[in-house]
């Protein structure tokens, strides 16, 4: 490994959220606010030790009204990356390579929304179109055909994979019923309590066929900050720190906002220069991942990333996934905290969140002997990785 | 008159005649009050008040005691039937009940003989509704016992064209795309009927969507070239929920591989039950308003 690497120079040490719902009651911010005074507090600093922060593109709270409303002192460093759920773990590698070369030293990322209760995600996007940019001149070929919610958008990839592979809709359910299992015994899930069969899968009703209703992840209120550091510093907080391993982003040739369909392959090549670059950075393999934590709007591209990132080949996914294999105490436990369509979507921070708690050995659906945690951001736009060692 | 002859003003025309004729004679009904026939009623009803079996007719039953049976003869001076051939003759074939409101003035008894009397009150259209265009015809209709009214009844028919469908969404609500000088051409190309690909002057590379720098010589001249409008799907969805903004849903949104080798996104009109990856497809231009023509499919059978 050359001198240049990212690998090991910083670490997460602090974790928190507010309660998942379908309405919070409360303004973005102070769910933010929150969120970051609980990730704070998870590791023993105080919002006079924060000198860095960063968010992602879709979230309606700015960096300097978190540090106004939490009465920070001076910010060294703030980042707003772009592409929505594909920044997630974008966000928490700005925040690594801050504190890597001194930029900062205490950077937290955050996300807050009222997505449910407040501007939908799953609705059509009006202002996608409307944003007088390159991406709305993109979205131009797309959008007044009515192909405008993110569901129409994964199911044109979805038919293809099928098509070019074999895989049926079943294969998808058995990432819903998963995640739903593992949701349905963490209590901060919005599904606690509540696990699927496939024949319910299988029946829920078609929102954009092939995708079923539980193909498509929630709509949530809520919120989650991830507090990063450097590792000796995180050494000497509260929790035992989680090494940010590799932290990638992704773009592939050809690359569009949920609709790069001009290219030879319209899969996800995106999250394969992730996980190529993840894989480089910390010299880890598949092989290595005791489970891992995959970016799950919608369940087609589960089976995606599990062939992008070297679980299987190409077009093996339908049958990697069977059997349970993806359950806990299978062969690669996916989603332990129940996934975005179990917990919560937070775009793709609460993931993160869980891969910390596995890291030590808090999830309340721990896989044993965890020693690496693979996490993803949102695919089909740019997107985002990163890999969390003990 | 031929069908094709019948204008608004025609119809209405006519329609003025029969208002002017005012109030029909007054049409006895076949049978006086009895209870014979009132049983029946209650039997199919399953009304059981006493009153009904002691003299005293049900007020629903008001239009029972004139109904015409099946001499249609009887019922050729109608102000209702003559409005109704009106229309049929004019291509407004199809009929629907749409309201109905009766008032009972004093219940009848067996033994009383009722005469109906009826006018045309209105005539209201054309309008554009669910089932398709038609006009409102409402009639007034009384009930008599001698010079006395026993009971009215207003009652509203549309008489329509099936098929003329009122689109349920208006589709120029849709949502409508960004443009630019780079983007232009392709716009201006659907509303002449042209499917439009971007061509790189320098080095001739196709390409869709279209941006200002060629990908592969870099060269920023730029034309374009008509495509044939004929490719396959080379993928596709069927779109139920939620609902879009200008569109009736379900809709079958494709991506069509084109014949000269690129992608393009746009429905596949009617394309629900016969799509298929691989299905041969045709362009077909939908014009949404003056401002904006879409890029459309239909399979080619």
């Amino acid at each position: 490994m050359s001198e240049r690497t990212l690998s090991g120079k910083a670490a997460i040490a602090g974790i928190g959220a507010t309660e998942f719902s379908k309405a919070s009651g409360r303004t973005e911010l102070q769910l933010s606010c929150e969120a970051v005074l609980d990730a704070l507090a998870d590791c023993g600093l105080s919002t006079k030790d924060v000198d860095g922060l960063v968010t992602f593109t879709m979230d309606n709270s700015s960096e300097i009204a978190v540090a106004r409303e939490l009465g920070m002192g001076d910010l060294r460093f703030f980042s707003r990356i772009n592409y929505g759920g594909g920044a997630a773990c974008g966000t928490v590698q700005q925040a690594a390579l801050a504190v890597a070369t001194g930029v900062a030293d205490v950077v937290v990322c955050y996300r807050g929304f009222n997505e449910r209760s407040g501007d939908r995600f799953g609705q059509v996007s009006q202002w996608a179109a409307a944003q007088v940019n390159t991406n709305g001149l993109d979205n131009a070929f797309t959008y007044p055909y009515g192909l405008s919610t993110p569901a129409a958008t994964v199911a044109m990839q979805a038919q293809r994979y099928m098509h070019e592979y074999g895989a049926v809709s079943a294969d998808f359910g058995a990432v819903a019923v998963a995640d739903r299992k593992h949701a349905a015994t963490n209590p901060k899930a919005f599904f606690h309590g509540k696990p699927i069969t496939i024949e319910e899968h299988q029946a829920s009703r078609m929102i954009a066929a092939p995708l079923h209703l539980l193909d498509c992840c929630q709509e949530s209120d809520g919120a989650v900050a991830i507090v990063v550091t450097t590792p000796e510093r995180a050494a000497d907080l509260k929790q035992k720190p989680a090494i940010i391993a590799a932290a990638a982003q992704g773009s592939a040739p050809d690359q569009y906002v949920m609709t790069s369909y001009y290219r030879d392959d319209i899969g996800i090549p995106e999250i394969g220069v992730v996980g190529r670059e993840l894989w480089r950075q910390s010299g880890l393999g598949p092989a290595d991942m005791a489970m891992a934590v995959l970016y799950d709007h919608f369940t087609p591209y589960v089976l995606m990333q599990l062939e992008e990132l070297g679980f299987c080949g190409r077009g093996e996914a339908k049958d990697f996934v069977k059997d349970g294999a993806i359950e806990l105490g299978g062969r690669l436990p996916l989603n332990t905290h129940g996934g975005q369509l179990g917990e919560a979507y937070i775009h793709g921070m609460n993931g993160i969140a869980e891969g910390v708690r596995q890291i030590r050995g808090t999830s309340v659906n721990p896989v044993p002997d965890v020693q690496n945690v693979l996490v993803t951001a949102g695919t089909g736009v740019p997107t985002s990785g990163l890999i969390l060692s003990v | 008159m031929s069908t094709a002859e019948w204008t608004h003003d025609d119809i209405m025309a006519a329609v003025e005649e029969i208002k002017a004729l005012g109030e029909s004679e007054p049409k006895p009904a076949r049978d006086p009050i009895n209870q014979p026939m009132i049983n029946n009623w209650l039997e199919a009803i399953g009304e059981t008040d006493p009153r009904y079996t002691s003299g005293e007719a049900p007020p629903a039953m008001a239009q029972v005691w004139t109904m015409d049976g099946l001499d249609h003869t009887k019922r050729a001076a109608a102000p209702l039937h003559r409005t109704m051939q009106i229309f049929d003759e004019a291509g407004f074939k199809s009929v629907l009940g749409t309201n109905c409101d009766q008032v009972y003035l004093r219940p009848v008894e067996v033994g009383e003989h009722v005469t109906l009397s009826a006018r045309l009150d209105s005539v209201v259209g054309p309008k554009v509704t669910g089932v398709g265009e038609g006009y409102f015809v409402t009639t007034e209709n009384t009930w008599r016992v001698g010079d006395e009214v026993v009971a009215t009844m207003s009652f509203r028919v549309l008489k329509f064209k099936p098929g003329a469908r009122k689109p349920a969404v208006d589709k120029t609500r849709l949502v409508r795309p960004q443009m630019n000088q780079d983007t232009a051409y392709f716009w201006e190309g659907t509303a002449l009927g042209e499917l439009r690909i971007q061509k790189c002057n320098a080095c001739g590379e196709l390409r869709h969507p279209p941006g200002p720098m060629c990908p592969t010589c870099h060269a920023a001249d730029r034309g374009y070239v008509v495509a044939s409008g004929k490719g396959t799907v080379f993928s596709f969805l069927v779109h139920h929920a939620p609902q879009l903004p200008g569109k009736e849903l379900p809709i079958t949104l494709a991506l069509i591989e084109l014949e000269e080798g690129l992608r393009m996104v746009g429905e596949v009109q009617g394309g629900r039950e016969s799509i298929a990856i691989g299905s041969p497809v045709q362009v077909a231009f939908e014009k949404i308003d003056d401002d904006l023509t879409l890029a459309q499919w239909a399979v080619v059978e």
